[in-house]
């Protein structure tokens, strides 16, 4: 394109200065920058008029301003005295606490729905297809303010509070739990439990690198974790026999569940362990399963447990009961057929799970190291933790931690709505994995725990990190919807009462954008890291 | 398509013993069925160690599902399948000891994306067989030295052309010791070039005496390696015969029809 | 070895499966008990069914009240262990549906929905004829005829057309949610396309200038943007240009949806092939040519799925228009439930669980839709 030597300065034409690239370019950017800087200018020139006419002040200055109004849920000592800017850090503390538990709940609750909806069993996919469906396609708010309602409504006036063991308190004023003094004791056993994840984690690095070496983790930590396992069994065996206690017979003996554990305890040990196996489930079923089915049985339509009650009634007559007996037989042949379910898979299970033992870092043995290491400590040192329970003064109950209702409803709400999203993205990412990797690591002998452990999970985890992420930075961001059902979360602390008191309208919402900005800033910049990192190396 | 396979070398068939005695799969009146679509019909057939069977046939006849069937990555429904002397339920135990002794060699290689070529090879006998890491490590590079390719050991498979990929596949089952080896139409998803290469190492495979079944369709490598070939059609075997009888004389009228299309 | 010749003679016909393999028993024993662990599940899902439908059937239908004709209100659905209150429902049904719009001239509200459908369906249906005509009459001449029936007044100055004139204060309801959703879609999509193509573009002011719009709009809670469109917009705008609520909180969404749509747009903008640009330029095309005929089209295309989802979230989130007062769907809802004349325990539930189906027959429609759109471009794929 260059103009010929001697050529007339006609022959750089105005066409051909407006076709250039470059010059074409810059007007562009110039005039966008023009538009963009008189826009701004505009909208500057407007809010100062109208602010100079109504007789407000601008500046970051009423940060230190008493704020003169109080906040019902705060993480931090807060009065009506306290300045703007502790409302400020109120109200991002609030929307941390909301995010942090909301995401640990709709991970757990995402994944197992996730999980679910690709179940082989048509009842729970469809179950987890339907809560899918449902919430996802029911406004955020909208599920909000129904739990909210509900929260309100279905729970009891603080006269009639629940009280349920370990001294909780739940009734329309909210969710109530004792709350440990952080003193001494307190601290030197969070000590205690850190220094065993930390021992854990050692020994679980040491067992590996040991199983590099010869092939199998160490006989040491094998032998121990025998032995851990007959802990485990009677931890469990115990807690089973209690609970069965308190359902069938309604109330608790301990000497009774401690030589019941005892025995399966001791039995698992033996090469009888599948006895114990069976006296577990068997402790279940008669825990769980039987008052469950009277449960459902009494719940049925009335038709239906009319016909019931009929065969109740044929059966007991027969054996000369009346017909609530005859249930209650139908309900232990419900619960005979379900332990005998459990008999027969636990008979088929053992043997394919002893194998595996010597492959990888038992989980009885972290289990015991992390539970069993404190508890010891606590129990050795004869230090006596401090617990501050709620207890009914007046008209309330004090002491211990509440979550009020505006904070239950807002977390259930978030997790039940996050998770059905979360839940699609787990079920995608897994479903991503081409079935070939499967059969794959099927036709190399792996075993279904370790094919979807070493082949499939890291797979789905790319697909699913980054989704995952997003998921969790609009979890944050819509727990700013707690302003609609009151819950003090930074919106409606801070762009609700803050800028209503104040007026302060640009700087509140600019310093409300600046933290949500940080979130999403933060959120990309992990995303941009993680996909770096897992990135498949490809030609 | 050629009848010859382009080999440097000619396999040497003296050394290929086949048992007379020692069954490795026997599979008797087996029936599968997908749904109500009958596509595995009354199979039979006896494969001893060290014996070498090609399987041919027309797209959807069930070679496939037949050789998936051994290593029961699908389930028959009727009929019996006894593989190494265990026969094949639904016992879990069973199929994982099964899926022990026998490889599969796939398609499309189904190699593991995020691992290594090294750890491709090392996983299942550190995870299964419990093999050190370093005496695992040791056998899978003297498997990637037999496949020809022990320089490529700390790339990832998608860096590696597909006739690499495939060789690595085969080398990660041989890593397991395997005593019978599948291969379900090895060289259909590559390059004419790259399928040479794959041919030679299962030709060198034939040569160690392995029991193999092939699914392929490269007649050259039946002719060679093969002391049977099976043709199937409609889910049944229709004929089977040494392969020179096969390709001079084949019998049955669907056959020939196969033949004279695939070999032009 | 004679013994390896085999020829068949007749061919095996193709027998039915075992009946242990087919039929009720085993679609139960596949479906309800693969394995023993998946049995106890199955049994614990029926407990869980057992105990929830009769409950769910009791409250929606058998204890529900669907009819009022002694004229009670209230009193109709007071009692210990009712139901679900449906005939408040019925009875405030054209609130829930119409909010303040005046009776009397609620055939106007029907007549744009009727026109709606009618110009929608053709551009929703593949293959349908008169595409581009509906196009045009649903995206430039709808919304002037729509603005003409709902507010009133003359049509385009049109002597002798004056309707009633209605103020945007009186609009409510499921209609108010409707052309929140439809103006938002209608805007953000060109909006959303220019964005995206700025953020594509090599020039870099503008590209910066894109990126920064479409990330701090993402980065931010809708219910801010309303907060702001709410007590912010005021404030910069020119003395007495005071536009109502309705408005502002339209332009928040509008702004707030179009950066969403950027990123679907730029999704579909980045999967396209190079090779197609390389042609296009190849061809002869500048340009602005080679993007409108070429690439816009496929990658829009592509990202149908994408697109109809933002939709389902733009629809959804209109509802948090009521946190600034405006009476949508879910405020009507509200609004009715403090409703003295027909106070009953389930009042307000039950007008929940009416919004909640409303709301959710429009979004599983959608997403229906996107995955029947999706399920075409695959087969189109492979053909
Ligand atoms: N998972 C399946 N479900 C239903 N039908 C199948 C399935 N897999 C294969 N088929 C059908 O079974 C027949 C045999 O398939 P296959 O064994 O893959 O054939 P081949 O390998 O000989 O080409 C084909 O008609 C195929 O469509
Ligand atoms: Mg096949």
């Amino acid at each position: 394109m260059s103009v010929e030597n001697g050529a007339s300065p006609r022959a750089q034409t105005a066409s051909s200065i407006l076709n250039n690239p470059t010059v074409r370019a810059v007007f562009y950017q110039v005039a966008l920058v023009i538009s963009v800087v008189v826009l701004f200018w505009w909208l500057w020139s407007n809010a100062m008029q109208n602010l100079a006419l109504q007789n407000k002040a601008t500046g970051f200055g009423f940060l230190n301003q008493v704020s003169g109004f109080n906040i019902s849920f705060a993480l931090i000592p807060f009065e009506r005295t306290s300045s703007y800017l502790t409302v400020y850090f109120v109200g991002i503390l609030n929307t941390l606490l909301v995010a942090a538990i909301g995401i640990v709940l709709a991970t757990i609750l995402g994944f197992t729905m996730g999980i679910a909806r690709l179940s082989k069993n048509v009842l729970i996919r469809g179950f987890a297809a339907v809560y899918v469906e449902l919430t996802r396609n029911t406004p955020l708010l909208l599920q909000l303010i129904f739990w909210y309602f509900l929260s309100l409504n279905a729970f009891p006036p603080v006269r009639q509070s629940w009280e349920l063991p370990g001294s909780i308190v739940v009734n329309q004023r909210g969710l109530s739990f004792p709350a440990p003094a952080f003193d001494g004791p307190f601290l030197l056993l969070v000590a205690v439990a850190l220094l065993a994840v930390v021992i854990v984690f050692v020994m679980r690095r040491w067992a590996m690198k040991a199983r590099d070496v010869s092939g199998t983790i160490p006989s040491g930590i094998v032998t121990a974790a025998h032995y851990t396992d007959v802990i485990v069994v009677f931890a469990i065996a115990w807690l089973l026999a209690l609970f069965a206690q308190v359902m069938i017979l309604g109330e608790a003996n301990t000497i009774a569940s401690t030589l019941t554990a005892a025995v399966i305890a001791a039995v698992s040990a033996t090469r009888y362990e599948r006895l114990a196996r069976l006296a577990i489930i068997a402790l279940v079923v008669v825990g769980a399963g039987v008052p469950a089915m009277l449960a459902a049985l009494s719940a049925l339509p009335a038709f239906l447990s009319n016909g019931f009650d009929a065969v109740g009634a044929a059966i007991g007559g027969t054996q000369g009961l009346e017909a609530d007996a005859g249930r209650t037989v139908i309900a232990r042949v419900l619960a005979f057929v379900l332990a005998a379910a459990a008999i027969w898979h636990a008979f088929r299970t053992i043997p394919e799970k002893r194998g595996s033992r010597n492959l990888r870092f038992p989980v009885s043995l972290s289990v015991v190291l992390i539970v069993g290491l404190p508890t010891l400590f606590y129990f050795l040192s004869g230090a006596e933790l401090a617990f501050d329970p709620p207890e009914l003064q007046g008209f309330n109950f004090r002491g211990g931690w509440t979550a009020p209702p505006e904070l239950t409803a807002l977390i259930f709400g978030l997790v039940v709505y996050t998770a059905a999203f979360i839940a699609e993205i787990v079920r995608a990412g897994i479903q991503a994995v081409n079935y070939g990797q499967t059969e794959a690591a099927a036709s190399l002998g792996l075993k279904d725990g370790d094919r979807l452990r070493l082949v499939i999970i890291p797979q789905a985890q790319r697909i699913i990190v980054p989704p995952l992420t997003s998921q969790y930075l609009n979890l944050t961001k819509n727990s700013s919807l707690g302003a609609a059902i009151g819950f003090p979360e930074l919106v409606n602390v801070f762009v609700g009462t803050a800028l209503n008191q104040s007026g302060r309208a640009i700087e509140i919402i600019g310093m409300t954008m600046l933290v949500y900005l940080t979130f999403s800033l933060a959120t990309s910049l992990f995303m941009n890291w993680y996909n770096a990192r897992v990135a498949l190396v490809e030609r | 398509m050629s009848l010859e396979l382009d080999i440097d070398h000619t396999p040497d068939r003296s050394k290929m013993t086949v048992s007379q005695t020692d069954i490795a799969i026997e599979i008797r009146s087996m029936n599968k069925w997908y749904g109500d679509f009958h596509v595995l019909r009354d199979i039979d057939l006896k494969v001893m160690r060290g014996e070498r069977i090609v399987i041919a046939g027309p797209s959807g006849s069930g070679k496939s599902t037949l050789i998936r069937c051994i290593n029961r990555l699908e389930e028959h429904q009727d009929g019996d399948i006894i593989v190494d002397g265990i026969e094949l339920t639904s016992d879990l135990k069973r199929i994982d000891e099964v899926r022990r002794e026998v490889g599969m060699v796939f398609q499309h290689f189904n190699l593991f994306p995020h691992l290594t070529i090294l750890q491709n090879l090392t996983l299942a006998p550190i995870w299964v067989r419990g093999v050190p890491k370093a005496e695992a490590e040791e056998t899978a590079m003297k498997y990637l030295e037999r496949v020809k390719i022990p320089e490529q050991a700390n790339k990832f498979p998608g860096q590696l052309s597909g006739g690499q990929q495939q060789r690595v596949a085969i080398a990660r089952s041989l890593c397991m010791n395997p005593k019978i080896m599948l291969f379900d139409e090895p060289t259909s998803a590559l390059d004419p070039e790259m399928i040479k290469e794959v041919l030679e190492v299962m030709v060198q495979l034939a040569e160690d005496g392995m029991t193999m079944l092939c699914v392929t369709h490269e007649m050259g490598f039946a002719r060679q390696v093969a002391n049977r070939v099976i043709f199937m059609d409609q889910g049944q075997i229709i004929e089977q015969n040494e392969p020179e009888a096969f390709f001079s004389n084949p019998q049955h009228e669907r056959t020939k029809l196969f033949l004279s299309q695939i070999l032009h | 070895m004679s013994d390896l010749t085999f020829v068949r003679s007749d061919m095996q016909p193709a027998l039915p499966p075992p009946v242990r393999t087919t039929g009720a028993i085993a679609w139960t024993r596949k479906n309800l008990f693969p394995s023993v662990s998946n049995g106890v599940w199955t049994i614990v899902a029926i407990l869980f069914l057992l105990w929830l439908v009769p409950r769910l059937y009791g409250f929606l239908i058998g204890d529900a009240i669907f009819t009022d004709p002694e004229g009670l209100r209230g009193e109709a659905c007071r009692f210990e262990g009712v139901g679900a209150c449906w005939a408040y429902v019925a009875a405030r049904f054209n609130f829930f549906i119409y909010g303040f719009f005046p009776l009397g001239e609620v055939w106007r509200v029907n007549i744009m929905f009727i026109l709606g459908i009618i110009f929608l369906a053709p551009l929703l249906i593949p293959k349908a004829p008169l595409q581009k005509t509906a196009a045009l009459m649903f995206f430039v001449v709808y919304p002037i005829v729509s603005y003409w029936l709902m507010a009133g007044g003359e049509f385009l100055g049109i002597p002798g057309t004056a309707l009633r004139t209605v103020p945007t204060n009186q609009w409510g309801g499921l209609t108010l949610t409707l052309i929140i959703s439809m103006i938002g879609i209608i805007v953000s999509m060109p909006l959303g396309i220019l964005l995206a193509l700025g953020r594509q573009s090599k020039l870099p002011i503008i590209k910066w200038f894109c990126v920064a719009f479409i990330e701090l709009w993402r980065a931010v809670p809708l219910i801010t943007v309303l907060f702001m469109a709410s007590v912010m917009f005021p404030l910069f705008m020119p003395q007495g240009v005071n536009p109502d609520t309705l408005l502002r909180a339209i332009v928040g969404i509008c702004l707030f949806q179009a950066a969403y749509m950027a990123e679907v747009v730029r999704g579909g903008l980045q999967a396209m092939p190079r090779g197609q640009y390389e042609a296009a330029s190849a061809l002869g095309l500048s340009k602005p040519k080679t993007m409108g005929l070429i690439i816009l089209p496929q990658a829009l295309k592509h990202v149908i799925p994408g697109i109809v989802n933002n939709f389902i979230a733009l629809f959804k989130d209109t509802s948090l228009v009521s946190i600034i007062g405006v009476f949508e769907l879910l405020n009507t809802v509200r609004a009715a439930a403090r409703d003295l004349d027909w106070s009953s325990p389930t009042q307000a539930v039950t007008g929940y669980i009416f919004a909640g189906f409303v709301f959710w027959i429009f979004c599983f429609g959608m997403s229906r839709y996107s995955i029947y759109m999706e399920n075409r471009l695959h087969t189109g794929h492979k053909r």
